[in-house]
């Protein structure tokens, strides 16, 4: 390729500098035509991530650019994928809710209600559920909703530069953690609903603990408002930035508070209850502007719905107390009793004196229920809830044994990161961080 | 494979004979069934995807615990019997006729309807099963999402299930669909034969799909025809074979604690 008077990448620089020296250019053979298809059609990729600060994680994103605006936009997923799925299949059904509490880590506590709901209706006993342990299972969901919405807003305000906004969101969630720490004695990964129940009771004051952190959590929220809602700079950014209308949710089965900011105010929670939702009082908030700016008014509105159902779940928490957490039949609930020792929560000593010293049944009865665990009647399940992020599927097979056949998980974040190429093409780079952001995935439920 | 005469023929042609569901059926089996009060109605009754033999790896002269000798048939809920209970029939009535409207009849689409638990009265907990001939998938699914009665017009996805027993239909796709109208749920299972792994895609009418059923042709290798690009997507691009199948071995190594080794997940001792 030869050009004169501008400076070419293919031309030597001695050229400019003394005449008499011969230049040598790459030319001859098919590289005219290679030049010229280059400069005819200037595509840049972009790949972002798999370690890019603002993909919540291993997302990675290939983006075609043209200047500023995406003109294609991709994912590319699985670089978390540790096969959780397969795993449930050679542990007892018991042991399957420590394995899905790790998808979404960030809504450990919907996992494990999803699987072991759907276990107990294989099982036939959903209706022998004690009631208290669906309030707890309530309880600790709603919470684990405000921290999943907490992390979401500020983790989102943080990609955008608003630091403040991080810092508060993670400061309210760290009331609730601690309020999980007190419950299960873990922040995450909990494996604390179990096939029947609950692990555990709450401890003793947990009511009036959680009384006395959810004003605080409601301060935090009103300064999350108050710092985002209003603010010109915010709203310059997600104000009609990543669309995706009604028709374009339906087709690409996205659920959740994406799905509600285009107006239907679809719910698992209100569409096919489970734990007893029917029976809270609690509204689900809708939107018809479709975009980042109404998800982030969904989420915080969210929020305060689900601490209104918090609250309700106290009072009943109160009225039940000293009810059983787990079914009554010994051949499903956990023989397990834990106690909080000098090095932490573990199990209970004195229950451990017994069957030990007192009971050879009970010992030989808690040990086939530990290492074979109970048998589930063949045949499938499936069984949603409302996830932070959408509606979370459980697909459980049994094939009558001890561990589960097959465990599929429908994650939301998974199937709502299939609408990032309709919410960022066309759009601005800077946008693609806002929408993702906006769909909040979580790349452990993505890749499970 | 739901009648007697069925698995005579795929027992002919395969070495091993395949037992016959009545043969098979021990005084076990009803509890391994679940909703088992089907044993007494006049259905095709379970549908016995597998028999197990033994326990503890024990077999031969050397087996004098008598575990060697047990078998385990693994029997999933049979063909439901009218009435389905709940809305099921009414539904079933409707996509009988959208499909005779569109040429398509009924009992060449679905090869079966399955009511998993079916109780009198219906069960609230109670789940309707199709299963679905691949030929007309896509009809099927047309018919559930467009008609104004049906309107499943959200899809949550589809998984696979192998059964690596059943022959001739060793893998299973799952579809789930919900109609958010209605408040309805409906399941299509589609069997396809290891040898022959195609299912047409759904991905025309429910463009949510796309990465499921990438998804399961990752870790099943069922192949869903006419898929827009039909690429791993959890795995490695240049990954060998498909994890979730029963024949893939999970992996692990032995751990060592205190003294004491626990050997990788899949060679633990197994009871079931």
């Amino acid at each position: 390729m030869t050009t004169t008077g501008a400076p070419h990448a293919t031309r030597p620089p001695t050229d400019d500098f003394d005449p008499g020296i011969p230049g040598f250019e790459a030319s001859g053979g098919d590289w005219d035509e290679i030049a010229r298809e280059a400069v005819g059609e200037e595509r840049i990729v972009v790949n972002m991530g798999p370690q890019h600060p603002s993909t919540h994680g291993v997302l990675r994103l290939m983006l075609e650019i043209d200047g500023e605006t995406v003109t294609e936009a991709r994912c590319g997923i699985g670089y978390l994928h540790t096969g959780i799925e397969k795993n449930m299949e050679f542990r007892t059904w018991t042991q399957g809710t420590t394995f899905c509490t790790r998808m979404d880590y960030l809504a450990p506590l919907f996992q494990e209600s999803a699987y072991c709901l759907a276990t107990e209706r294989l099982l036939g006993i959903t209706q022998d559920v004690p009631e208290r342990a669906s309030i707890i299972r309530v309880l600790m969901m709603e919470l684990n909703r405000v921290a999943s919405h907490l992390v979401c807003l500020g983790t989102g305000g943080n990609e955008m530069g608003a630091t403040t906004v991080m810092t508060i969101g993670f400061t309210a969630r760290e009331e609730i953690l601690r309020l999980f720490e007190a419950v299960t004695g873990l922040r995450m990964n909990h494996a604390y609903v179990r096939p029947g129940g609950v692990a555990q009771d709450v401890p003793e004051g947990f009511e009036d603990q959680v009384r006395a952190a959810l004003p605080k959590v409601r301060h935090y929220l009103g300064q999350l408002g108050d710092l985002m809602l209003a603010n010109p700079i915010f709203k310059g950014r997600l104000v009609d930035v990543g669309v995706l209308n009604l028709a374009g949710c339906m087709a690409l089965g996205v659920t959740g508070p994406v799905l509600r900011s285009t107006g239907l105010p679809y719910d698992v929670r209100k569409a096919f209850p489970y734990s007893g939702y029917e029976t809270y009082d609690f509204d689900v908030p809708t939107s018809t502007d479709a975009d980042c700016y109404s998800r982030v008014v969904l989420r915080i509105e969210e929020c305060y719905q689900s601490l209104r159902i918090v609250e309700q779940a106290l009072t009943r928490l109160e009225e039940t107390a000293g009810a059983p957490v787990m079914v009554a039949d010994k051949k499903i609930a956990w023989p397990a009793q834990l106690a909080v020792g000098a090095d932490g929560q573990g199990n209970s000593l004195d229950h451990i004196r017994q069957i030990m010293g007192t009971s050879m049944e009970a010992l030989i009865h808690h040990f086939k229920l530990v290492t074979e665990g109970f048998r589930v009647p063949a045949g499938q399940v499936w069984q949603t809830v409302e996830h932070p992020r959408g509606e979370l599927g459980v697909h459980a097979v049994s094939d009558g044994g001890t561990k589960p056949y097959r465990a599929h998980f429908r994650d939301p974040s998974f199937n709502n990161l299939q609408a990032v190429s309709v919410m960022c093409e066309g759009g601005q780079v800077a946008d693609v961080v806002v929408a993702v952001a906006s769909l909040d995935p979580v790349l452990g439920g993505v890749d499970r | 494979m739901s009648e007697g005469t069925t698995g005579a023929t795929a027992g002919g042609s395969t070495d091993k004979p395949v037992p016959q569901p009545e043969e098979v059926l021990g005084p076990r089996s009803g509890e391994l069934v679940a909703g088992s009060d089907q044993a007494g109605r006049p259905g095709r009754g379970p549908e016995v995807v597998e028999v197990r033999r033994g326990m503890f790896g024990v077999q031969g002269s050397g087996d004098t615990s008598g575990y060697g000798g047990l078998q385990q048939p693994v029997a999933m809920p049979g063909a439901a019997t009218r009435p389905y209970g709940g809305w099921f029939d009414e539904a079933v009535d409707v996509l009988g006729e959208v499909l005779a409207a569109a040429g398509v009849a009924f009992d060449a689409a679905v090869e079966r309807v399955v009511v998993d638990p079916q109780a009198d009265p219906p069960s609230p907990h109670a789940e309707l099963t199709l299963h679905v001939a691949r030929e007309h998938l896509v009809a099927v699914c047309r018919a559930l999402r467009d008609d104004q009665d049906l309107r499943f017009e959200l899809s949550l996805g589809v998984s696979g299930v192998h059964y690596p027993q059943d022959a001739g239909r060793e893998l299973h796709a799952v579809y789930h669909l919900t109609s958010v109208t209605h408040g309805r749920r409906v399941r299509l299972e589609v069997s396809v034969p290891d040898a022959d792994p195609h299912v047409p895609s759904t991905t025309a009418l429910y463009p949510t799909n796309d990465w499921h059923e990438r998804e399961t042709w990752d870790f099943f290798g069922i192949v869903f025809d006419d898929h827009p690009g039909l690429a791993r997507i959890e795995m490695p691009d240049d990954w060998p074979g498909h994890p979730q199948r029963k024949d893939y071995p999970l992996g692990g190594i032995p751990v060592e604690y205190k003294g004491a080794t626990v050997p990788p997940p899949d060679t633990r001792r197994q009871y079931s």
